[in-house]
């Protein structure tokens, strides 16, 4: 199993040779183990590449300019929409709209479909392991519209209980919003088996893909989900950078999200008709470069194939649960069988805190995350005020584990009484 | 191996243990506050004569920076006049804990300060102005 990883992991050193900030070394000479990528990945040579040379070949604002360097910029951004929908499998460019990143592209749900679907005494169904950025939009809708929100609990080793989803959907739900991949647990969630669920019910529904389309394969047309949010800047692609799926039929059927140049049809002082999807929703300048960038991620993506990207991370997961399984007093949360789980490891060490742990990691140059992670409500499940949050992906190695190891045992040392 | 660690000694020893560390019933002040960052909780309990710090207890949990810097803050005011206590800067403390504290991780040293001074005022200070 060990040696196995280790050939793999072989032909994945040279990745991490195109991630410029992964060269760097600290005060000590110690270089970076980034396992914070769940927050956000490091960025790769050609995507600040393609960043740069929009700034310098082809900057210009796109749409009705007539100039050539307009309708470059134009194309560049049409053809970076052109490229996110193939990694999805869209039916359609015009399904996918560019936003900044997973939150605003569920408040863009929650303000456009859901404040036109959503009415007083209605049932939105979310989980107890949602991020806050799919919980909170919820809840302001519901507070507007006076509807309701009920959480799918989950079990002990951290996936969904498939039953009470089974009693909440019978209560007839408008929509059902839940995550792909848990951030802060790893959990896979089985994405399809939900949303037809939700169907079957009659239900919208909602998928947070922030922790799945960066990690493996997403076919929007085989999950059949109705909206598909993920951000750019967790695949690669720039700070900033988003994107929001949605079926073409729904998203005709929503009014604008802001309001402003580039989503009108025709404006008079007293009305407006607005303009064709996406556009409808992308009010105002957009970030051109960051959607080429991002355009740009995809295409390192699709090179190395998202399959395998989701092979490498799952046996370095393997590999750091079986090292981690090691150290006395860690416990891992989340669920134990291997194919569950994305490459996201949560943990708690006796009974230092997750922020010494992180800071004593950081002194050994290893990045990770601690806190609640966006999941209060979470974390109140299963009794922590905070875990520590080792992440993987493409440019992790078996090095990165060993440097998370023997870190972890620091802590413990230096804890020791 | 790491020379410049945050978790020297002194704060070690201070986490491991606390001074001071406890309550008082009665007070003559209480206050506790938490830290959302770390969740990090302190309460302060304090006597006076009027004049002074007669006797000062601290209780919580959270990480070893805030409660190590707490114990550290008992040491300071204990038995100390309480306009010198009320004096007490961020530098003050930060110079007490002689370790080098991150933007991060200052939330977590200053909690227990914090803590005090809404006592002794009777309400919370902002975060920058201690």
């Amino acid at each position: 199993m060990v040696s196995s990883v280790t050939e793999k992991t072989r032909d994945w050193l040279k990745i991490r040779d195109d991630f410029p900030i992964l060269n760097s070394v600290d005060a000590r000479g110690q270089r970076l183990a980034f396992l914070d990528s769940a927050a956000s990945s490091q960025k790769p040579e050609s995507v600040i590449a393609a960043v740069d040379c929009y700034y310098r070949e082809t900057n210009a604002n796109i749409h009705r300019g007539v100039y050539d360097l307009s309708e470059r910029a134009t194309a560049q951004y049409e053809a970076a929409r052109h490229m996110v929908a193939d990694f999805v499998n869209a039916a359609s460019a015009r399904e996918i709209v560019f936003v900044r990143n997973t939150t605003e592209a569920i408040n863009l749900v929650a303000q456009t479909w859901g404040r036109r679907n959503i009415a007083a005494g209605d049932l939105i169904v979310v989980t107890t392991m949602d991020h806050h950025s799919n919980l909170v939009p919820w809840q302001l809708l519901a507070d507007e519209k006076g509807a309701r929100i009920e959480a799918v609990r989950i079990t002990d080793d951290g996936r969904l209980d498939m039953s009470h989803l089974g009693e909440l959907l019978a209560m007839g739900p408008q929509l059902v919003a839940f995550p792909h991949v848990s951030n802060s647990l790893g959990t896979i969630n089985p994405a399809a088996e939900i949303v037809r669920m939700a169907h079957d019910a009659g239900a919208v529904t909602v998928v947070d893909g922030a922790q799945s389309v960066p990690h493996m394969p997403v076919d929007v047309r085989e999950l059949d989900t109705d909206f598909l949010a993920f951000s750019g800047h967790k695949m690669l692609g720039p700070m900033g950078s988003g994107a929001l799926y949605g079926k073409l039929a729904l998203l005709e059927d929503m009014p604008p999200f802001m309001g402003g140049g580039g989503m009108i049809r025709k404006v008079s002082i007293e009305r407006s008709t607005f303009a064709d999807v996406p556009a409808r929703f992308e009010a105002g300048t957009p970030s051109v470069a960051d959607a080429v960038g991002l355009g740009a991620a995809v295409e390192y993506l699709q090179q190395i194939g998202m399959a395998e990207v989701g092979e490498h991370e799952h046996n370095l997961t393997q590999l750091a649960v079986e090292r981690l399984q090691g150290i006395p007093e860690l416990r891992l949360y989340g669920p134990e069988k291997p194919g569950l789980r994305g490459g996201t490891l949560s943990f708690t060490l006796g009974d230092i805190h997750p922020h010494d742990v992180a800071a004593i990691l950081n002194e050994e140059n290893v990045a990770v995350r601690a806190g609640h992670h966006c999941c209060q409500p979470l974390m109140d499940r299963l009794g922590l005020v905070a875990t520590t949050r080792a992440s993987f992906y493409v440019y992790n190695d078996e090095d990165d584990v060993d440097r998370l190891v023997s870190g972890l045992r620091r802590a413990q040392a230096i804890f020791a009484a | 191996m790491v020379t410049d660690s945050l978790y020297r000694e002194t704060i070690l020893d201070h986490f491991r243990n606390p001074r001071n560390k406890g309550t008082l019933d009665p007070a003559d002040f209480s206050y506790e506050d938490v830290n959302p960052l770390c969740g990090d909780e302190i309460r302060i309990d304090v006597r006076t004569d009027g004049e002074r710090v007669t006797d000062v207890r601290f209780s919580g949990r959270g990480c070893a920076i805030s409660q190590a810097a707490a114990s550290i803050l008992m040491e300071l005011v204990e038995g100390r006049p309480l306009d010198e206590v009320k004096a007490i800067s961020r530098e003050d403390l930060l110079e007490e804990l002689g370790v080098p504290i991150s933007p991060a991780r200052m939330k977590c040293a200053m909690l227990g300060l914090k803590v005090l001074k809404a006592g002794i005022y009777g309400v919370p200070p902002a975060d920058d102005s201690l």
